[in-house]
């Protein structure tokens, strides 16, 4: 090739590259900036990177089968089920903050409201996701549907869980369609409107929905009879834990939205809400979990002096006698991952300094996610007859990768929605030099 | 999932299960279906109002 070839050549992936960049700053909302589209790539390969070893561990599931995984005959129900159960836990200021903002009209939460739907909409993908590899086998998912088993609490989680990612879907869709460019097209532009203007109904019915998969979640632990660690009593059907779960996801979802908008306003060195909105919520949750971790101090105070001695159990029986589980993972949830983050969030100063409310909204992501842990994991561990010992469980790589894969591509929707959609209303008008 | 599905039985806990999975389809079905035609129109009206 000659001299000039090669200029033509370079000129030409000059050009690509310049037209690439055009399309791109086409792309991101008015009034904002956004980091180099070089910069954004290289991060989007990081963390694709890490997409791709779970997507090798998922396939290696679904086609060498579920060998793959350290599940036995203790472990039915192994660390997938705990990061499931944590999601859509975590999930639920989805639902709740539409709740308070379509429902109860507290209208500050508008400007919130996207980055909960999208956290929402990642969560409960990666539930149906996880779900999707625990099943061992995905072609069969629809029997649950078609061949529903009516007398089990979790065909009702199902039905629930998919019925609400749908509402998740129409609740980020008119996000999706308020893009600059796309908004441009009218059917579009009134779509999006359309769909914010009814967006109460679909808000109610995801309330709705929510209400009943968070329980039931919490209810396939509490009518374990035969395992005296998970089993409580309850009200008519549904036992106390039934609404210990949804109630702890309404208090604690919208803490983990409260502490990704942290990340994600360290991540871009920007502040994209106003206080006074991080504030009302956090003092929301603040309150809900302070009367959660009544509820569940009581709940645990009976179990502990009623329901497990009568059972031929003394609380210590399951603190004691194995490797791990102490009396400290009690501590952990209640103390630590309930009650100081609810102390601090319930009180002015607690939640105006930056600090305090920070560590508040990391220290109730742990108290959940334990107790969610306790919920699925150590009811397995725990042992029940008088000749079982405790069966701890570690999970394989294979499991480790499937359960980080949500975790990557949470980031990644993240990064494309942050990038390229009004996520954040309050954003332009709070950093002016943009 | 349906009456006519072989294990289909006429009894509370079918009524119960399959009755709320079909009331909130409906909803979200009708609710989208109003969004759309509702758009469709409107930008119908937009288009003759250019013109």
């Amino acid at each position: 090739m000659n001299g000039y070839g090669l200029a033509e050549q370079y000129s030409g992936i000059s050009n690509q590259r310049r037209g690439t960049k055009v399309m791109d700053s086409a792309l991101i909302p008015n009034g904002v900036r956004r980091c180099s589209l070089d910069k954004f790539l290289v991060a989007l390969a990081v963390v694709g990177a890490v997409l791709l070893w779970g997507v090798y561990a998922m396939l290696l599931c679904w086609f060498k089968g579920l060998n793959q995984t350290n599940m036995n005959d203790n472990y039915g129900f192994a660390l997938w089920i705990w990061a499931d159960l944590a999601v859509i836990a975590l999930g639920g200021g989805a639902f709740f903050t539409g709740f308070l903002k379509y429902i109860i009209a507290k209208d500050e939460l508008k400007n919130i409201i996207n980055y909960a739907v999208l956290i929402g909409f990642i969560c409960y993908s990666s539930a149906l996701l996880i779900l999707a590899i625990d099943i061992g086998q995905p072609l069969r998912g629809w029997f649950i549907f078609w061949h529903a088993n009516v007398h089990s609490m979790l065909t009702e989680v199902a039905f629930c869980l998919s019925c609400y990612f749908m509402v998740l879907t129409i609740e980020y869709i008119p996000l999706i369609l308020e893009n600059r460019q796309i908004d441009r097209v009218p059917f579009f532009h009134h779509l999006s409107h359309n769909m914010h203007s009814t967006m109460a109904v679909f808000a109610a019915t995801g309330a709705f929905l929510s209400f009943f998969h968070q329980g039931s979640l919490g209810g396939v632990a509490g009518v374990l009879f035969g395992r005296p660690f998970a089993y409580r009593e309850g009200l008519f059907i549904w036992p106390w834990t039934f609404f210990l779960f949804t109630w702890s996801a309404a208090a604690y979802g919208p803490c983990f939205t409260l502490m990704v908008t942290r990340i994600t306003e360290a991540i871009s060195g920007k502040k994209l809400v106003k206080d006074n909105v991080v504030e009302l919520l956090a003092k929301i949750s603040g309150w809900m979990m302070t009367t959660y971790i009544i509820a569940k101090i009581i709940d645990t105070f009976y179990w502990a002096n009623v329901t497990a001695p009568s059972k031929g159990f003394n609380l210590i029986d399951f603190y004691s006698n194995n490797g791990f589980y102490g009396i400290w993972i009690l501590v952990l949830e209640i103390v630590l991952g309930g009650i100081v983050p609810a102390a601090i969030l319930i009180t002015d100063k607690g939640r105006k300094s930056p600090i305090a409310r920070n560590t508040a909204f990391v220290l109730a992501v742990i108290g959940v996610s334990v107790n969610r842990w306790v919920m699925v994991l150590q009811v397995m561990a725990v042992p029940i007859m008088t000749f079982d010992t405790w069966a701890l469980y570690f999970p394989s790589w294979q499991e480790v990768a499937t359960t980080i894969l949500p975790v990557a591509y949470g980031i990644m929707l993240i990064m494309i929605s942050y990038r390229y959609l009004p996520i954040f209303p309050q954003e332009a008008e709070l950093n002016p030099a943009d | 999932m349906f009456p006519f599905n072989f294990e289909w039985i006429w009894d509370m806990s079918h009524v119960v299960f399959m009755g709320g999975l079909w009331y909130a389809l409906t909803i979200l079905g009708i609710g989208m279906t109003y969004c759309v035609v509702k758009s469709t129109i409107d930008a119908a009206k937009d288009d003759g109002g250019h013109h």
